[in-house]
């Protein structure tokens, strides 16, 4: 029976949850690992350079 | 009596909302696990490096030139503020990854793949190579000092070596036939023939030791906390998955 409903909800999903994540996460990516407003740069600094961003 | 409906898009299914709430809630697992360990390990291993670069960024250290310069200075400790922001910020970061991670598991899994935490450990890899070693390949990790071609033209060039070791790996992971891995091959070596933006003259005064160091801190400390990442969203989303069904 459940077996049966997780299939059927499988089936019924299309790409939207997952194309909506992916763009979510490459926002939040991008806000802390690339965009250069002073603020954000100021505070993500040593992150972005300990995980490989260009930085400055 | 109810009010007539004024949206013109559909109401998402409860399946695709199901689908929804499993791939966030494991990916904000997921992701803030992986990230509070990464912060740590980062504030362990990396940071001392990078205030050691720092000292010779601001030119409180010079090295060559004059006399020999201890290569063991003190260096500032924990700092709160510019620390505590490091953690929160590597916590977004891989939670920013885990969405992207996760939203490909739940593909990969309605295209028949079993995803679990075991499974994790090679996604974690490729997420790795996709994310940090194959921009680092010709944009070495940079620390604090060095010389750098515009900001601007390298974050382009990191975006689209990135865009393609993705697809790079997903090919090789789900392609299955020689064209597909031709494919990514080709993707893989691309960027770095082409060749990342370089800085027209080096004025880096930072020791070279220092930015070696620096580079091999930060690739290997990637490495654990994408590995990390994918066993944590593996596990996650595995474990998420009945709950999810029942609701």
């Amino acid at each position: 029976m459940t077996t049966k409903t997780l299939n059927k909800s499988a089936a019924g999903v299309g790409f939207a949850p997952a194309l909506f994540a992916v763009i979510l996460g490459l926002g939040i990516v991008t806000l802390t690992g690339h965009v250069q407003a002073s603020a954000l740069h100021d505070a993500a600094h040593d992150v972005r350079h300990a995980t490989g961003f260009p930085c400055h | 009596m109810t009010r007539p409906m004024t949206s013109v898009t559909q109401p998402a299914s409860p399946a695709t909302k199901q689908m929804m709430n499993r791939i966030l809630t494991s990916a904000l697992f997921a992701g803030a696990a992986a990230g509070l360990i990464t912060a740590l390990l980062q504030l362990l291993f990396v940071q001392p490096v990078l205030l050691h670069a720092e000292l010779y960024e601001s030119g409180e250290l010079v090295h060559f030139g004059g006399a020999a310069v201890s290569a063991h200075p003190e260096l500032p400790g924990f700092d709160v503020m510019r620390d505590g922001l490091s953690i929160i910020f590597t916590m977004l970061t891989y939670t920013g990854y885990a969405l992207v991670m996760v939203a490909l598991m739940s593909l990969a899994e309605s295209k028949g793949h079993v995803v679990t935490a075991r499974a994790g450990i090679l996604w974690g890899l490729a997420g790795f190579v996709t994310f940090h070693l194959a921009p680092a390949l010709t944009l070495a990790p940079e620390v604090p000092g060095v010389a750098a071609a515009d900001v601007f033209d390298r974050q382009i060039w990191w975006t689209a070596t990135v865009a393609a070791a993705g697809i790079a790996m997903w090919l090789i992971a789900f392609g299955g036939n020689l064209v597909s891995y031709a494919i990514a091959v080709a993707l893989l070596l691309l960027p770095h023939l082409i060749g990342a933006p370089e800085p027209d003259s080096f004025t880096g005064p930072v020791p070279t030791e220092i930015g070696a160091l620096f580079a091999a801190r930060a690739l290997g400390v990637g490495m654990a906390a994408w590995v990390l990442l994918g066993t944590f969203a593996g596990y996650f989303w595995q474990s998420e998955a009945p709950r999810t069904a029942a609701a």
